[in-house]
């Protein structure tokens, strides 16, 4: 287990600058996620952490150890690639042990390290197989098992699921949940899914260009986001925006609001009430019975189509107008900068 | 409809291996032609007495077999010191930056555009001065040097097939640079290693231009200069050249049967998704 602080860190290629001012202390046994779009320099900050990317300017640390200079072999982090990056040519069990097989071990010892991780993942059955010889699931596993067997003191995973189908996809997210909790050990989760980083992480940050945005628990990001791309980003179905003008009277007690430019709220403190009452009249759009929920889209004049999440059946039908109920406590403002007003 | 398409498949492919193999017969051919037939049956297509005096000949009475091992000598210590040199260069090509490769890439590039015929009179002064005209060892530097760019560019091309991101594995694994290559790249490029072997060992094999310039001592000539001494100043002996030429296939073929299965492709499925 290992404690990992990240000063001022940035990342050039050429003029470009990829990682930009990063600061970040992630506490022993942190289930951390770096979440961001496609592009926004996840891949290049895990990989500084790794030592498989070198350092512009700044400084990690590992238990207050300076890693800068120390390639990736004396680092005691394993790593899960997107692509899984199983050695070809070798056979499961190999695969899995070829980090002992490098230190040395005895025989003995990587058998049952290898045994035991494959306990673990149900890869028993497949050990003499070879990775072409795997389901995408399974390659995923061995890929976990070959990470798990070094005991390392850090885990990182690099979108380890994005190359599974949707229901893969949940039943390893929660395996992957399972290993945490099992082995308590630091893990560093890179997604631009914001569904996996709510759900897995003990803390979430938030990259957008290099910058980060925000770093908090999954509900201090949905409850306060920091600024507008963070409100975007989390949170499915995304956040309401509209502009302030579209309130016809001020929000009486809400006076952080006056300096508001965008107005945010999230779909489940919409309330649709009758037309004429509220403080948005609109017009129902569509409706989408989800069972336990249904969403209503409702076309508002100045604010275009905005999306209420109601708890059961609703009887609204397409085409009739209706009043929308801001729940006010839960109300987002953002200023010109889209920095958030209740943030600070 | 779908049988008759088939089957013409067949017959083209059948057509081209004839077309392909022909030549071959017919230094089989003459090969086994006994010498007073050669001019009456020679555009026959099977003679009608059949001898293996021209093997004879060739093997017990002329210097085929110091020919033969010279070539073989000359062949396999350039495919090897070719592949391990472009080895090396094709990794670096494919997985580094530094200061200077487009230049070296340019370099290696320009080396190729030069027809032989205008670099050959400068090679003979180079390596007669250093002292090593008549020698394998010329044929050897020669074969090496020319044979490196192509080489490289070729392992270069199978390096690049193969993944980052497995380097990257084995290095957080716990390999050197080194390791990584030498246990998790290295094997996955045995197609690539063998393919550039198999191809600079035909290469020299049958170079002719740089062997009848640097070789005139009999001792160290290789076999395509040695086919020459069956032209006389008066009459070429087709049957015991003939007979040399198939003998000289047994190595290539020999080695490409070894060579065979590394060139089989495919050892990288499963590296990454799939
Ligand atoms: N080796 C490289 N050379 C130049 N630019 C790179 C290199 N690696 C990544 N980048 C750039 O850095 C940015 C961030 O990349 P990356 O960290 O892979 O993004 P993410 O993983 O968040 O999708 C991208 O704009 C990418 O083009
Ligand atoms: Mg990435």
């Amino acid at each position: 287990m290992a404690r990992i602080d990240i000063d001022s860190l940035y990342k050039r290629f050429g003029a470009e600058t990829v990682i930009n001012d990063v600061n970040l202390s992630f506490e022993e046994g942190d289930f951390i996620v770096l979440v961001g779009p496609s592009g926004c320099g996840k891949s290049t900050l895990l990989r500084m952490i790794a030592g498989l990317e070198s350092i512009s300017a700044g400084e990690i640390r590992m238990d207050g150890k300076r890693m800068n200079e120390l390639p990736p072999r004396d680092r005691d982090i394993a790593m899960v690639f997107q692509s899984y990056a199983l050695y070809p040519h070798m056979d499961v069990a190999r695969n899995m042990g070829f980090s002992m097989e490098i230190q040395g071990r005895p025989e003995e010892e990587k058998r049952s390290k290898i045994e035991q991780a494959a306990e673990v993942l149900g890869l028993n059955r497949l050990l003499q197989r070879l990775p072409r010889a795997l389901s995408g699931g399974q390659r995923q596993r061995v890929a976990m098992g070959r990470a798990i067997v070094r005991d390392p003191s850090a885990f990182l995973f690099d979108e380890p699921l994005s190359n599974l189908d949707a229901a893969l996809r949940v039943e390893m997210r929660l395996e992957i949940a399972r290993l945490h909790q099992q082995l308590g050990t630091t893990m560093v989760y890179v997604t631009h899914d914001q569904v996996e980083a709510l759900t897995l992480a003990d803390r979430i940050v938030v990259l957008d260009g290099g910058v980060v945005q925000q770093v908090g628990t999954p509900m201090e990001l949905y409850e306060s986001p920091a600024n507008l791309f963070v409100a975007r980003f989390i949170g499915s179905p995304t956040m309401n925006l509209m502009d302030i003008k579209v309130l016809a009277q001020p929000l009486g007690e809400q006076a952080f609001l006056s300096e508001a430019s965008q107005l945010g709220i999230r779909p489940e403190h919409l309330t649709p009430v009758d037309a004429g009452e509220g403080h948005l009249q609109g017009r129902v759009e569509v409706v989408e019975r989800l069972g336990a929920d249904s969403f209503i889209y409702a076309q508002v004049p100045g604010a275009g189509r905005l999306l209420c999440r109601s708890k059961g059946n609703t009887s609204l039908k397409p085409g009739v107008p209706l009043g929308l109920h801001l729940d006010l406590p839960h109300l987002h403002g953002f200023d010109e900068q889209g920095q958030s007003l209740r943030h600070a | 409809m779908k049988t008759l398409l088939a089957g013409s498949r067949y017959l083209a492919v059948a057509a081209y291996v004839l077309f392909a193999l022909f030549p071959l017969y017919w230094l089989l051919k003459i090969a086994i032609t006994p010498e007073k037939l050669i001019y009456t049956q020679g555009t026959a297509l099977w003679p009608s007495s059949v001898t293996l005096d021209n093997f004879r000949s060739v093997i017990f009475a002329s210097d085929f077999l110091a020919y033969f091992r010279n070539s073989v000598t000359v062949s396999l210590v350039s495919a090897a010191l070719t592949t391990v040199i472009a080895a090396a260069a094709g990794y670096a090509f494919s997985r580094f930056r530094f200061k200077g490769k487009s230049l070296v890439v340019v370099l290696l590039l320009i080396t190729q555009m030069f027809p032989l015929l205008m670099i050959i009179a400068p090679i003979y002064k180079i390596v007669a001065s250093l002292g090593l005209l008549n020698t394998l060892t010329s044929l050897i530097v020669v074969y090496t040097a020319f044979n490196i760019p192509f080489a490289t560019f070729l392992m270069q091309s199978f390096f690049d097939g193969i993944p980052r991101d497995l380097d990257e594995a084995a290095m957080m694994d716990g390999c050197t640079r080194l390791q990584a290559f030498r246990k998790v790249i290295l094997p996955l490029t045995l197609p690539g290693l063998a393919a550039t072997l198999g191809f600079i060992f035909t290469a020299a094999w049958s170079e002719l231009l740089f062997a009848l310039m640097l070789i005139n001592s009999n001792d160290s000539m290789t076999f395509p200069v040695g086919l020459l001494t069956f032209v006389s100043k008066f009459s070429v002996d087709w049957g015991q050249m003939m007979a040399a030429g198939v003998l000289a296939l047994v190595p290539s073929c020999l080695f490409f049967v070894f060579i065979q299965r590394y060139l089989v492709q495919g050892l990288t499925a499963g590296a990454v998704k799939g």
